[in-house]
């Protein structure tokens, strides 16, 4: 398919009702009221020549380029500032036009490299390209005055250079880094012809404050801001429209190509979720697909002490086969399971717990999102009826005042964090409620109302307590309620958050937060208007995590903050198919669309489709797989996607459990850490190699289109068709979209999705009769369940109590630069900015402790211990500590513990009480970890025939 | 923690939120949360050592009517 090209309109699009009708070049053109002249022409097809403009930006007017003549009107203004009237006449082209701006032209070109033939730009350069539309064919004033040729090219980012001698000084590099992105990381250095590109106070690109979005490179009309990729490669010829495979936020991507060689990863302008942004895990962090360590064929071994034997497809599938059958027959039916991945598509999650139910015979299938977002299942089920956020990430751009609770968005969903910045800018209020000072507490012109640094583990306290608030001070909004909500159980909790005992004051005891910022916060929540919750993981990974859900979900309700564009309640999900994986069934006690496997109505849908009886009983989650693993009634599982030996909590107890299975399939890119305890490894696809679809935290079913063939000779889903059907399970899809046309038929809220509809653009779920087109918010005109459901959410303090062995607590997170267990990240260039993990820790907790910043200390809790460096901040509360667990050498899930959320099992991850102390070197686990990892790594190597 | 204690753990953890709703059997509801979530191998391992674990009352209660009919 050929490249991708999208139009540049110059000016961004107006939504008016209004249309205004005027003339250019003698035609009557009509457009909205408050549009430029340059889009207006752009639109009816006649290009404006520009260089400043570009229509993710505002209108700037400072090349000169685009100016035009209009009737009735002195000079030339320029067509990017200057409005549409009605009846205006406007000219584009006329002799003193051209003689304008060839004369500008000739400015810049004479302050220019000659060097087209050899620039990395060429054929996709909009300076050549304006050169071509003005006819410039001298340039009068030589080559040899004054000039910046001599500037020396900045090559410190990993990923795209600066090359300051091609630099036009269109400033759209800094507006993009401000509007789009809005770290303010670029600014314009001197004035007149002293006038340059700087990243923060003349540093390197790598040494300032850039977050390496990519945003100016997209903007660059040159080769000034170029990836170095296409320095290297080319440019690329043909394009593939994409989704990309990080966060939930699921930015749309073009994979521009040259053969079967990525060249670069572009964001998409039709994007619906980013809008042509993207942040750099998925702007530049793809070349984990072509890593030496990928795993291109299968392995077995007998034994984990054995060194890997490759074999064939043939050999390794019915291997696995065998093996599950044996341990049916010798422990029974429900001995093996699976665990499906957040980071693979829907298509396959769907495939892998089919697999389960319909050929394992039991319902022993889980997912990733049992350690991040099951308690949002649970919680937002309850409550609203159904386990999803309410709106489009558009969204926020009508919120008036926003809280961010338990999520740091501009390290975890970076391209959203930008929009939600963006509305900040333009004067929502943010209310922050998270132990750490996140970035968005106070970052360039965006400024948290209120930041409520709570202790770990009480979020429920902090949240009953801002409903006592609105409560008793007469902030409900009744009408809402009494429509829309259950009159029972919202006299109910409304009497219990009116207790006395409830108050911020007696809270304050347990959250260590001011009562009077609470006040303050409940106060502008529920008058500010609009009033829209963002969340994280920080809300779910605790012992109340579903019940902070709940209480999150109950705050919405109360305030009539649900059901409307610019409110809501938004889990942002953390990995990029968290909702897909959720939706389609993963998890053991319900079918695909959130139906428990008790309903014999549902059971009877699957039954007819799949032709088999299916258990009506709920399965094994994931801690409970490894918990009968230990006890020896669970012997066999297949993995697809995920490294539950990294990302899972207490890990002596998950390589327990992962040491007493008989036959552990694991099916990745990389040998992971789970597989150190596996017997068979099935090569996987990334997701250039993938087809299905991806549906992010919003909802939206975006298709992921196969860029190049998978590297080891089978798609995902292919594999696990293979299984089942040497199971004896027949599995016979030729392609994704008939599996999709498979959930379709079977489940109602996918009833109208299929892969044509989605070529028309990517919808977001219900989709079905009642909504063709998809569903941007939900619960507009009631909510699923009928009416609301307030919940009483008491709170119970977790069991995990600092003392005087513990005397800290420690929460986890992740970073900007890595994602998730780090398998991908840590093999792409993004190791620059987070090449281990740290401990981040108060001053005056490491001054107690002798800790100096850059210091090894030992983290110890009761569950474990490890090492890793310590970094002292005032970003941590005294008396928390906080680390990342994005590499397998630190381990930081040795410390944490086995206690989880009460309705779901979701680790307690943001709670472990811990002690710290200098150390100088790693822990013994961690060089008994090392040996065993490198010892399990070994693949046979086959003697020379 | 031994596994059935474990199991205990978070039957009383169930156990606690269901305690604090209002207007509800509180043992039913936990009841048809560990028949809804837990698999059948863990109820019938709490069953088994009902007589050593310490459970709450209502949870108490509620574990026992997880005995199959006679």
């Amino acid at each position: 398919m050929p490249l991708v090209q999208e139009i540049d309109y110059g000016t961004k699009q107006i939504a008016a009702a209004t249309m205004v009708t005027l003339t250019i070049d003698g035609h009557a053109v009509t457009v909205p009221e408050g549009t430029s002249i340059m889009r207006a022409a752009m639109e009816h097809g006649t290009k404006i020549p520009k260089l400043c403009a570009t229509d993710s930006l505002d209108s700037f007017g400072s090349c000169r380029m685009c100016l035009v003549e209009i009737e009735g009107r002195a000079g030339t203004p320029a067509s990017c500032t200057t409005l549409v009237a009605p009846g205006m006449k406007v000219r584009t082209t006329t002799d003193k036009l051209r003689k304008l701006r060839k004369g500008v032209m000739e400015l810049y070109i004479s302050d220019h490299p000659l060097d087209c033939l050899t620039c990395s730009a060429n054929g996709n350069c909009e300076l050549q390209d304006t050169a071509g539309e003005v006819g410039l064919r001298e340039v009068r004033y030589g080559y040899e005055g004054e000039n910046h040729l001599e500037a020396v090219v900045d090559g410190s980012n990993p990923y795209f250079q600066f090359d300051s001698s091609k630099c036009i000084v269109c400033s759209r590099c800094v507006r993009a880094c401000e509007e789009v992105q809005g770290t303010f990381a670029l600014t314009i250095q001197g004035r007149g012809f002293d006038s340059k590109v700087s990243a923060g106070m003349g540093e390197s690109f790598l040494g300032s404050e850039c977050v390496s979005c990519g945003a100016c490179v997209q903007a660059c009309p040159t080769a000034t801001l170029m990836e170095k990729s296409v320095v290297e490669i080319g440019q690329p010829e043909h394009s593939v429209v994409t989704t990309c495979a990080y966060c939930g936020v699921g930015c749309s991507f073009k994979a521009e190509m040259r053969g079967d060689t990525v060249v670069r990863m572009v964001p998409w302008k039709d994007g619906k979720a980013n809008h042509g942004h993207s942040c750099v895990k998925g702007r530049f962090a793809w070349g984990y697909a072509n890593h030496p360590d990928r795993i291109l064929n299968p392995m077995v071994r007998a034994k984990t002490t054995d060194p890997w034997r490759e074999v064939t497809w043939d050999e390794a599938i019915a291997h696995v086969a065998s093996e599950f059958k044996r341990i049916q027959a010798s422990y029974g039916k429900g001995a093996i399971g699976v665990i499906t991945s957040s980071r693979c598509t829907s298509e396959e999650t769907y495939l892998v717990q089919k697999l389960a139910r319909a050929g394992f015979g039991n319902n022993n299938t889980d997912t990733c999102a049992r350690v991040c977002h099951s308690p949002t299942g649970y919680g937002l089920g309850k409550t609203f009826g159904t386990s999803a956020g309410t709106q489009n990430f558009d969204s926020v751009e009508h919120s008036d005042v926003i809280v961010v609770i338990g999520a740091n968005p501009t390290d975890g969903h970076p391209v959203f964090a930008s929009r939600m910045k963006k509305r900040l800018r333009a004067g929502a209020k943010l209310i922050v409620i998270d132990p750490r000072r996140i970035d968005l507490v106070r970052t360039p012109h965006v400024e948290a109302a209120y930041h409520l640094p709570l202790r770990p583990g009480t979020n429920v306290a902090m949240l009953t307590s801002l409903a006592h608030v609105i409560v008793t001070e007469g902030l409900v909004d009744t009408a809402f309620v009494t429509e829309r909500c259950d009159a029972e159980a919202f006299a109910d909790w409304a009497a219990f958050v009116a207790e006395p005992r409830n108050s911020p004051e007696a809270l304050q005891s347990a959250t260590g937060v001011d009562p009077a910022l609470v006040r303050g916060a409940a106060r502008l929540f529920a008058t500010g208007s609009n009033g829209a919750i963002y969340y994280g993981l920080g809300v779910t990974e605790h012992s109340q995590g579903s019940t902070a859900v709940m209480a999150i979900a109950n705050l919405a309700m109360a305030t009539g903050n649900i059901g409307r564009v610019g409110v809501g309640v938004n889990p942002l999900r953390g990995q990029n198919n968290v909702q897909g994986a959720c939706d389609m069934g993963s998890f053991p006690h319900e079918l695909p669309g959130y139906r428990h496997v008790s309903g014999p109505a549902v059971r009877a849908i699957y039954e007819k489709e799949w032709g088999v009886t299916l258990d009506p009983e709920p399965g094994l989650r994931i801690p409970n797989m490894l918990d009968a693993a230990v006890e020896g009634t669970f012997r066999g599982l297949y993995v697809q996607g995920e490294d539950i030996a990294q990302s899972d909590p207490d890990t002596k107890h998950v390589a327990a459990g992962l040491a007493a299975m008989e036959c552990l399939v694991v099916h990745d890119l990389f040998l992971n850490e789970t597989a150190n305890y596996a017997h068979v490894f099935l090569p996987g696809s990334t997701f250039l190699e993938k087809d299905g679809t991806f549906i992010n935290a919003e909802r939206r079913i975006n298709r992921v289109r196969e860029v190049v063939a998978p590297r080891a000779g089978l798609a995902d889903w292919e594999v696990t068709q293979a299984i089942a059907n040497a199971m004896g399970y027949k599995m016979d899809y030729a392609h994704p979209s008939e599996i999709m046309d498979e959930i379709a038929r079977t489940t109602p809220t996918f009833a109208g999705v299929n892969y044509g509809k989605l070529e028309m653009g990517a919808v977001q779920w219900p989709c079905n009769d009642a909504a063709p087109d998809g569903t941007p918010i939900m619960h507009e005109s009631g909510f699923v369940r009928g009416m609301g459901n307030f919940v009483i959410t008491e709170y119970v303090p977790t069991d995990e109590k600092i003392g005087p062995r513990f005397p800290l607590l420690l929460t986890t997170g992740r970073i900007l630069s890595q994602y998730n267990v780090g398998a991908q990240t840590r093999r792409t260039s993004n190791v620059v900015w987070h090449p281990e993990d740290v401990l981040e820790i108060h001053p005056h907790d490491a001054e107690q402790r002798g800790v100096k910043d850059g210091d090894w200390v030992r983290l110890a809790s009761r569950a474990g211990e490890t090492t890793l460096r310590a970094a002292v901040t005032e970003r941590v509360a005294p008396g928390v500590v906080y680390t990342t667990f994005h590499h397998p050498v630190t381990q930081a899930n040795v410390v944490t513990t086995e206690f989880s959320d009460w309705a779901t099992n979701c680790p307690e991850y943001k709670v472990t009480a811990v002690q710290i102390s200098p150390s100088n070197g790693p822990s013994a686990w961690q060089d008994d970890y090392s040996q065993m990892a490198a010892q399990s790594r070994r693949i046979e190597t086959v003697p020379a025939k | 923690m031994s596994p059935e204690d474990k199991l205990a753990y978070m039957a009383n953890q169930i156990g606690r939120f269901f305690a604090s709703q209002k207007h509800d059997d509180a043992v039913a509801q936990i009841e048809d949360h560990l028949r809804k979530f837990w698999d059948p191998r863990m109820r019938a391992s709490i069953l088994a050592h009902l007589d050593t674990v310490t459970l709450d009352p209502p949870v108490r209660s509620a574990v026992e009517r997880l005995r199959p009919a006679a």
